[in-house]
C-alpha cells in the first residue's frame, strides 16, 4: 500500500510539469497583454511598453519559463500582475469559500441522490424510477444561472427566506456561513443530485441481480438489509468514483454559481485572472486544481479497498 | 401559502432555518445601519491612481485623497484643499496657501512639499501633467502650508490640470509615499480624504472597505462635482467587488442587501424604475460618450477622405438606440468636447451632423476606397459597448465599405489595439469605445487629439501638423474667450482630418435604495454627502 501511495504521489510530478509546461505556453500564445490591462483605457503606448517591462514580458518564453519554475521549485507561485499580491496568498483566501461551496454542495447531493438512487434502482420501472429519471434529464439540461435566477426568485424575493448573495467566513458564525450557502448549494446540487442518483440507480440495479442477493433474500433478510449491506456496499466503487470527481470539479471552479451569488471563489479568481491576462495567477490555480485532481484521484483509488477487500495495492 | 400539508420533520427543518435566517438577518442589522453597500462597476485591483488610468482606481483614490482644486457640476474650477493664490502678472509664478486643519491619515500635516511630490510623480505619468511639466521651470514650498510653481513660460491651464476630475487625478499623498518611481506602484495607500482604507479588508475580488476620517475638515461649500464639503455621514462604505453578474445586483438591491448599484444595466433600468423601494439619482449632467477610433497608419484610414466618408455614414441615432435603448438615457450631440461642457464647440461637426448615407458614399467614391476589408474589432464581453461594432459594421457597408467583424473579449481588445502592424498582420482599422465626459472634454486632456502620428500618446496614431500648432496655441492662451476660440478651431480641424467619429452621448444609470439620499451631480463615482436612514 505504501509502495502504491509513494509511486502515485512520485507520478504527480511528471503530470504538474506537463500541465506547467503547457499552461505556460498557451497563455503566451493567447491574444492580450497584461501590461495593457493594467495601464488602463487612456495608457499611451510608452506607459504600457514601460509596464511590460516591469513585468518581465519583454523577455523570451523559455527566459521567462525558466525564471517562473526556479520560483515555484522553491514553492512560491509568483506575485499576481493585476492584485500585486502572492499568488498563494490568493489561492488562501479564496480556497474557503470554493471548499465550503463543495462540501455543502456534495453533502446534500450525497444525501438525497444516494436514497434516492437505491430506491429507484429497487422499485425499477415503478414510478418513483421514471420520476427520478425524469428529474436526472432535467438536472442536466437545465443551465446553472437559469435554475440560480429561479430560486433566487422565489426563495430570495418572493418568499424573503434566504439571502440573494454573498459569503460569510466561517469564523463570522456557522449559522451565518451556512445560511449564505444555502441557496447556492442548492442550485449546484441539482445537477450532483441527477449525476449520483443516475450512477447509484445503475449500478444498484446491476448489483440487485447478482447471485448474492438472490441468496440473501432466500435467506430471509431483511429487504432494507439486502439494500443497504449487500446491495448498495457492493455497488459503491462507482459511486465513490463519481463522487470524487464531482469533488474535484467543485473545487476546480463553478464560475457561473460564483458569479450569480457573488462568492469570491476560486472560478471567480481564475475567471478575473484569464479575463486580466494575469499569468501567474493563472498559472497558479491551474497547477493547484491539477494537484487537487491528482489528490482526490488518490484518494478514490485507495477508497476502493475501503468498499471492495478483493482489492489491493 | 400553506404549510400545514408538510410532514412534521419537514416542518420542524424548516423553522430551524428560518430561525437561523432570522438570526443570521437581524444580527448585522442594527450594525449595518450606518455601513454603505456599494456594488462598484467593476473590479478594484491597483491601488494606486496615478500608476493606471483605470477608473476603479481613480474612483478609489477619489474615497481617501484629496485634490488641489476640483471641478464643479459646470465644469468651472474651485479650490478643494487649496485656501487662497495669488498668479504673478506675467502668469509665470502661482503661489498656493493650504487650507488650515489638512491632516493626513497617519496624522502628519498636510504641507507644501507634500504637494510638490504630488504633482511631480503625477507630472510623470497623465497626458495633461505632462503638458503642464513642459512649462514648469521649478517648484518649492516656503513655508509648510505654502507651494509655489515657476513657469518657464506662461500657459492657461495651471487651474484645469490641478483641478483635473478624470483619469489620472492629481490627488496629494504624503511626501514619502508621492516619491515613489512613477512606473512601480506605492505601497502605502495614506491619503487626506474623507475616508480611510482599510487595507486589512480589503480582498481583492471580494470587497474593499472605507472607514471615515474623523479628522477631515470639510469645506463650507455645498458639494458640486469634485468641489464643495466633502461631509461624510457613514461610519463605513463597502465596496462589494464580488458581486458582478448584473441580474443579481438588482436583486440584492431589490431585497436591501446592498444599497447602491454604481452601473445599472440598461435592460434593467425600466425594471428598477418600477420598483417603489428603489430610486435611479442623477449624478451626471453630461454623462459619458461613444466614439469609433480609426487606425491612420494603415489602408484604407490612411485616407482622410476615407475617413471622412465613415464619419459621413455615423449618424449617431442608430449607435444610441441599439446599444443603450432607453430614450431618456442617450442624446445625439455633435460636439468631440461633448455638449453642456466648458468646450462643447461644434464646429465643423456638419460632415456628421448633416452627412448622411449619400454623402458617404460619395466620399468614399472620389477617395477611390479600393475594396481592402475594414478590421473591426469587437469585444463580446463588454455589455457597455458590444452592440456598437455590429451597427459600426452595418453602416460601413451600406456606405460601400467592405468589412471585417472580429469577435474577441475585451482584454485581447486591448491588448491588439497597441499593436501598429497591418489589419492583416494581426493590427487593426477600427475599434469603439466609451469614455466618461471628464476624459474627453478638454482639448488637452482628449486623447484622440494629439496628432503626432506614431508618437501620439493613444491608439490610432492620427497624423496632422496643424493640430498640434493649434494645441499648443491652446495651452498657451489666458483669456477664456481665447481658449474657446481655438477650441473650436481644434474641433473643426479633428473633423477635417477625421480623427474618430463620435457617436453620441448616454447617461449611466444608477441604482439606490430610497433610504439613501444627499446625491449630487459629481459626474463621477463618488460617495461622501450621502446619508442612510434605517436599512
Amino acid at each position: 500500500m505504501l509502495a502504491f501511495l509513494g509511486r502515485r504521489l512520485l507520478s504527480t510530478i511528471p503530470v504538474l510539469l506537463i500541465v506547467s509546461v503547457l499552461v505556460f505556453l498557451m497563455l503566451r500564445l493567447t491574444p492580450g497583454d497584461p501590461a495593457a490591462i493594467l495601464a488602463g483605457d487612456q495608457a499611451t503606448v510608452e506607459q504600457i511598453a514601460q509596464i511590460r517591462t516591469n513585468l518581465g514580458l519583454d523577455r523570451s518564453i523559455p527566459e521567462q519559463y525558466f525564471i517562473w519554475l526556479g520560483h515555484l521549485l522553491q514553492g512560491d507561485l509568483g506575485q499576481s500582475f493585476y492584485y500585486k499580491t502572492d499568488v498563494v496568498s490568493l489561492i488562501g483566501q479564496r480556497l474557503e469559500p470554493t471548499l465550503s461551496l463543495a462540501a455543502i454542495t456534495i453533502c446534500i447531493a450525497v444525501a438525497i441522490a444516494v436514497p434516492l438512487g437505491v430506491l429507484a434502482a429497487w422499485r425499477h420501472g415503478g414510478w418513483l424510477d421514471r420520476l427520478l429519471m425524469g428529474f436526472s434529464v432535467m438536472g442536466f439540461s437545465v443551465p446553472v444561472f437559469v435554475l440560480a435566477y429561479l430560486l433566487i426568485w422565489t426563495l430570495s424575493m418572493k418568499l424573503g427566506w434566504l439571502p440573494v448573495q454573498g459569503y460569510k467566513r466561517i469564523g463570522d458564525g456557522i449559522g451565518a456561513w451556512i445560511y449564505q450557502l444555502v441557496l447556492p448549494s442548492i442550485t449546484l446540487s441539482v445537477i450532483y443530485v441527477a449525476l449520483i442518483a443516475r450512477v447509484t440507480r445503475a449500478s444498484v440495479l446491476e448489483t440487485l441481480g447478482e447471485d448474492y442477493v438472490r441468496t440473501a433474500r432466500a435467506k430471509g433478510l431483511p429487504e432494507v438489509k439486502v439494500l443497504l449491506r449487500h446491495a448498495l456496499a457492493n455497488a459503491a466503487v462507482p459511486i465513490v468514483t463519481v463522487i470524487g470527481i464531482g469533488i474535484a470539479l467543485l473545487i476546480g471552479g463553478v464560475v457561473v454559481t460564483e458569479s450569480v451569488y457573488a462568492i469570491p471563489g476560486l472560478g471567480r479568481l481564475t475567471v478575473d485572472a484569464v479575463l486580466a491576462r494575469d499569468f501567474p495567477t493563472i498559472q497558479g490555480v491551474i497547477l493547484f486544481f491539477s494537484f487537487v485532481y491528482v489528490v482526490v484521484n488518490l484518494l478514490v483509488d485507495l477508497s476502493y479497498v475501503f468498499f471492495d477487500p478483493r482489492i489491493r495495492y | 401559502m400553506s404549510l400545514s400539508h408538510l410532514p412534521r420533520f419537514a416542518k420542524r427543518g424548516l423553522a430551524a432555518l428560518l430561525a437561523v435566517g432570522a438570526l443570521v438577518a437581524a444580527a448585522p442589522a442594527s450594525a449595518q445601519s450606518n455601513v454603505l453597500r456599494v456594488v462598484p462597476h467593476s473590479n478594484l485591483a491597483v491601488l494606486d491612481p496615478i500608476w493606471t488610468t483605470a477608473y476603479m482606481s481613480r474612483n478609489h483614490g477619489y474615497m481617501i485623497y484629496d485634490t488641489l482644486f476640483g471641478t464643479d457640476e459646470k465644469g468651472q474650477i474651485k479650490p478643494q484643499m487649496v485656501e487662497s493664490w495669488t498668479v504673478s502678472p506675467d502668469n509665470r509664478l502661482y503661489t498656493f496657501k493650504l487650507r488650515k486643519g489638512l491632516v493626513f491619515h497617519d496624522g502628519q500635516p498636510v504641507t507644501g512639499e507634500d504637494a510638490i511630490a504630488s504633482i511631480e510623480r503625477w507630472g510623470k505619468r497623465d497626458a495633461m501633467g505632462s503638458a503642464l511639466m513642459q512649462f514648469v521651470s521649478r517648484m518649492d514650498s516656503p513655508a509648510p502650508d505654502t507651494f509655489r510653481i515657476f513657469l518657464g513660460e506662461a500657459c492657461g491651464f495651471v487651474f484645469e490640470a490641478l483641478g483635473k476630475p478624470g483619469s489620472s487625478v492629481p490627488f496629494i499623498m504624503p511626501k514619502r509615499i508621492a516619491s515613489t518611481d512613477p512606473f512601480k506602484q506605492i505601497e502605502e495607500h495614506i491619503g487626506s480624504g474623507p475616508y480611510v482604507f482599510k487595507r486589512d479588508e480589503f480582498k481583492p475580488g471580494d470587497k474593499a472597505v472605507y472607514l471615515k476620517f474623523d479628522k477631515y475638515v470639510p469645506r463650507s461649500e455645498p458639494p458640486s462635482g469634485t468641489t464643495g464639503g466633502k461631509r461624510v455621514y457613514v461610519d463605513r462604505v463597502e465596496w462589494n467587488l464580488a458581486l458582478r453578474d448584473t441580474q443579481a445586483q438588482l436583486a440584492a438591491l431589490q431585497k436591501g442587501e446592498v444599497d447602491i448599484v454604481e452601473s445599472l444595466a440598461f435592460d434593467l433600468y425600466e425594471q428598477a424604475k418600477k420598483d417603489p423601494n428603489l430610486q435611479l439619482p442623477v449624478y451626471s449632467n453630461v454623462g459619458l460618450q461613444y466614439m469609433a477610433r480609426f487606425n491612420h497608419l494603415h489602408k484604407p484610414f490612411d485616407n482622410p477622405k476615407i475617413r471622412q466618408a465613415a464619419i459621413a455614414a455615423f449618424s449617431q441615432e442608430p449607435f444610441l438606440r441599439a446599444q443603450v435603448g432607453v430614450k431618456e438615457l442617450y442624446k445625439a450631440c455633435p460636439s468631440m468636447f461633448m455638449c453642456n461642457t466648458p468646450y462643447g464647440v461644434t464646429n465643423g461637426s456638419e460632415l456628421q451632423a448633416k452627412g448622411g448615407m449619400r454623402r458617404a458614399q460619395e466620399l468614399l467614391k472620389e477617395a477611390g476606397y479600393d475594396g481592402t476589408p475594414v478590421v473591426i474589432m469587437k469585444p463580446t464581453d463588454l455589455v457597455t459597448i458590444t452592440k456598437l461594432p455590429d451597427v459600426a459594421a452595418q453602416l460601413l457597408r451600406q456606405a460601400g465599405f467592405k468589412v471585417d467583424l472580429q469577435a474577441m473579449d475585451w482584454q485581447t481588445l486591448v491588448g491588439r489595439r497597441a499593436k501598429k502592424d497591418a489589419p492583416t498582420a494581426g493590427g487593426w482599422h477600427m475599434f469603439l469605445t466609451a469614455w466618461t465626459a471628464h476624459d474627453v472634454w478638454s482639448p488637452i486632456s482628449n486623447p484622440t487629439m494629439d496628432t503626432r502620428g506614431e508618437k501620439s500618446v493613444w491608439f490610432g496614431w492620427a497624423t496632422d501638423d496643424q493640430m498640434p500648432k493649434l494645441r499648443d496655441q491652446f495651452m498657451r492662451a489666458t483669456d477664456e474667450g481665447e481658449k474657446k476660440k481655438l477650441a473650436g478651431a481644434i474641433h473643426a480641424r479633428a473633423f477635417e482630418i477625421g480623427t474618430h467619429a463620435p457617436l453620441g452621448e448616454f447617461q449611466q444609470p444608477m441604482a439606490a435604495r430610497k433610504n439613501i439620499s444627499g446625491f449630487f451631480i459629481h459626474n463621477s463615482n463618488i460617495y461622501w454627502n450621502l446619508k442612510k436612514t434605517g436599512n
